[in-house]
């Protein structure tokens, strides 16, 4: 069941006004404050690079509803605001108790790297050296040994995505670099964190982080990301993430994301995968007034296995869309899609998610399940599921459940004694539960379960908690 | 304990229960039987507080207190237990723990101490040898992927553990085979005492007799068109219902 939405599939696209010039000129304005206030000079293919990138968003603008990556959401909130890029230090203000808010209450053991507002913050950072394990500052890597990152950076934005990626394309400035060494397995999880500060005037921030991930032959990893902010603050947070899995790599990632209610958010992260790769990927999009989230992945060579799991918990008025990618380019690759939503209030929220099985893509396995749990009438949720096969001999399916808490199930909790506000969260938690349960870090796993519980009325008794599987 | 007076309801516009009265003291069984579709059900689910029945006329008294003015859990709290005829598979939550949380919601309601975790596992040792359950089964996710059978036996064992001065039993013994059925009657009748109530719907004289009751009611087109002692049941196998259908005209 998809409930109707509020674009009309079937008539004509609304349009937006035509974005008046001023918006996209203040970006190219913006740009050229930018590019001349680089301190440390960049190479000429960065700078060739970061020059498309603001012409192509100059000539595209922002995406509108007409569009149909697009047509559920409208981000005319965030086109008609004046970000400012803050300046260096501006964040400064956000200290060690920020960040462990969001950094699982120091029970994550692992290295961890800060970054606030979009730039390295050294000291909130702890990484132990790891059997040749680099994680770093991507602005670090790029002044000293910029050729590694050539053949990454240039990528996202040929991958045709959108004009967000665009402007992080132009304006990135940091970001994490990560790089496991070839046949390394990595022993600690790998945390990265992005906090946007309040920054120190009156207007809302951006900040665009880039992030770029290579898992070495036959290396295996964890990694986190965690996207916050400081609690009210209102800002952009743009961010693109590349993950490259050479043949043979294991790499679990999970992305939180825990914005302030003020803020919004546009993640962008591709992933290409090697002959015989494992990627598996849990992401949580938890917080935010407006969050777009995409994942973009690729089975480049034969034999990859890709796990996408995913929850959105929404509430008031918050928008939370996803889309995802997953592209069977080759033969004898696996994937397993598992997206869930919890909508609360008037919250609005969208799963896209496409699985593309390119000709002669045999022996493909697919798999995609979206649920949706809608605990308000105002809640509005659209699934759309879109598999393309064009190959034969492949295994694929699809399905796609909306629906509210189950009234039969509500009735037998509180016959046996349990209050209804408690019953009820108890059965949004065990909605959730069978996407929380597969993340196997243990601190990231109970600070992802205390943030839904503390979003949810009647869950104080730890009793009531420990009934969660 | 119970007492059920010209109980009027309905569902969605229509009229199931059309003056049911029932009196059940404490330490007496009684057995409802009747046709499928009777309202034996909804006469369960009314006294549990299931929302979407509506009470148009009468009354139900638990213990002298309105029953109908309370929410499903204050029920619960005050010791009515329903074994549900279709218990309800819940993924996600746990069967041990909820049942330890409701446990000890009941606990703290009549002024008894909570039990700790320790306790609480020796308890649900003991009730599941009642009817023996399997210990890991009960640990699950409640009833999913249980059979119809374990299902049953899991409602006797929250029952067990709950310990209710009054339980309406909706069909239990349907679904058991022959060996379930005489366990899960063996861990009512340890369970039978002279505090409490038990309402047994069932179609079934078999069940009657391990359970032997003290009342048998005949419930029809929403009344109780007779009762009688347990020989009743025996007339019921015998005969049907047909030849009550006359009285159960209005
Ligand atoms: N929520 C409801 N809405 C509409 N009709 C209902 C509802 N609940 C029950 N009914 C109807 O009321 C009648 C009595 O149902 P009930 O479940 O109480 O019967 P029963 O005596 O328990 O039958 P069985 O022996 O088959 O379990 C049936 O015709 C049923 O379809
Ligand atoms: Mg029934």
């Amino acid at each position: 069941m998809t409930p109707a939405s509020a674009v009309d599939q079937g008539g004509a696209p609304q349009r937006l006004p035509a974005q008046s010039m001023t918006e996209t000129d203040r970006y190219r304005t913006e740009f050229e404050a930018f590019a001349a206030g680089r301190s440390t000079p960049e190479p000429a293919w960065l700078r060739e690079q970061r020059e498309e990138a603001i012409a192509r968003f100059q000539d595209r603008g922002f995406p509108t509803v007409a569009e149909e990556e697009w047509r559920f959401t409208s981000v005319a909130p965030i086109a008609r605001t004046a970000f400012r890029r803050p300046a260096p230090g501006e964040g400064s203000g956000v200290r060690t108790a920020d960040v462990a808010a969001f950094g699982f209450e120091g029970a994550f053991e692992g290295h961890q790297i800060v970054f606030v507002d979009g730039r390295l913050a050294p000291g909130l950072s702890s990484i132990t050296p790891e059997g040749g394990l680099q994680i770093c500052s991507l602005a670090d890597v790029l002044s000293r040994e910029p050729e590694r990152l050539r053949s990454h950076l240039g990528r996202v934005v040929s991958d045709g995505a959108s004009s967000f990626a665009d402007l992080n394309a132009a304006f990135f400035e940091d970001g994490a670099f990560v790089f496991i060494p070839p046949g390394l397995a990595v022993d600690k999880p790998i945390h990265l964190v992005f906090m946007s500060s309040r920054g120190t005037g009156p207007a809302s921030t951006i900040s665009h982080p880039r992030t770029v991930v290579v898992a070495g032959r036959g290396s295996q990893v964890q990694i986190v990301e965690s996207y916050a902010g400081v609690p009210g603050a209102a800002y952009l947070a743009n961010a693109v993430t590349q993950i490259v899995l050479e043949d043979g790599a294991g790499l679990e990632h999970c992305t939180v994301q825990r914005e302030s209610e003020a803020a919004f958010h546009v993640g962008f992260m591709a992933v290409v995968q090697g002959r015989a790769s494992r990627f598996k990927s849990h992401s949580f999009a938890l917080g935010g007034r407006l969050a777009r989230n995409d994942v973009r992945q690729l089975f480049a060579d034969e034999g990859g296995e890709c796990e996408l799991n995913g929850l959105f918990a929404v509430a008031g008025e918050q928008h939370s869309d996803t889309h995802t990618v997953i592209d069977h380019a080759h033969p004898h690759c696996t994937s397993r899609e598992l997206y869930k939503g919890i909508l609360d209030g008037k919250s609005r929220g969208v799963f896209v998610g496409r699985i593309l099985v390119r000709e002669g893509a045999r022996k493909t396995d697919a798999h995609q399940t979206n649920k949706n749990l809608l605990l308000s009438r105002e809640a509005l949720v659209d699934s759309v599921p879109q598999l393309e096969i064009l190959a034969s001999d492949v295994k694929c399916k699809h399905g796609s459940t909306t629906g509210q808490l189950d009234s039969a199930a509500l009735f037998y909790l509180r016959s046996r004694g349990i209050p209804e506000a408690a019953a009820r969260s108890l059965l949004v938690c065990a909605f959730a539960s069978d996407v929380v349960g597969r993340v196997r870090i243990p601190a990231v796993k109970a600070g992802i379960e205390r943030h839904l519980r503390e979003q949810l009325p009647g869950l104080r008794d730890r009793e009531i908690q420990e009934a969660v599987l | 304990m119970l007492e059920v007076k010209d109980l009027h309801a309905s569902a969605n516009g229509r009229e199931i229960l059309k003056g049911v009265d029932l009196r059940v003291k404490a330490g007496e069984v009684h057995a409802i039987m009747g046709p499928n579709g009777s309202g034996k059900s909804t006469l369960a689910h009314v006294i549990a507080g299931r929302p979407g029945y509506e009470v148009t006329r009468g009354r139900v008294l638990y213990q002298g207190q309105d029953l109908l003015a309370m929410t499903p859990e204050a029920r619960a709290r005050e010791g009515v237990f329903l074994a549900f005829q279709y218990p309800v598979e819940i993924p996600g939550v746990s069967n041990v723990y909820f049942l330890k949380a409701a446990l000890n919601a009941i606990r703290k309601h009549r002024g008894q101490s909570e039990l700790d975790a320790m306790d609480f596992l020796s308890l649900v040792k003991e009730k599941a040898k009642l009817v023996d359950i399997d210990e890991s089964l009960v640990k699950r996710a409640v009833n999913e992927g249980f059979s119809g059978g374990e299902k049953k036996r899991n409602e006797i064992f929250q029952m067990a553990i709950l310990d209710p001065p009054l339980a309406v039993l909706d069909e239990t013994d349907s679904g058991l085979d022959i060996d379930a059925l005489r366990i899960v009657a063996g861990g009512v009748n340890q369970l039978r005492t002279p505090e409490r109530a038990i309402v047994l719907v069932t179609h079934y004289q078999r069940l009657l007799d391990y359970i032997v009751p003290d009342v048998v009611h005949v419930l029809l087109d929403g009344r109780i068109v007779k009762s009688g002692d347990k020989e009743l049941a025996r007339e019921l196998e015998a005969r049907g219902y047909e030849w009550l259908e006359a009285s159960a005209a209005p």
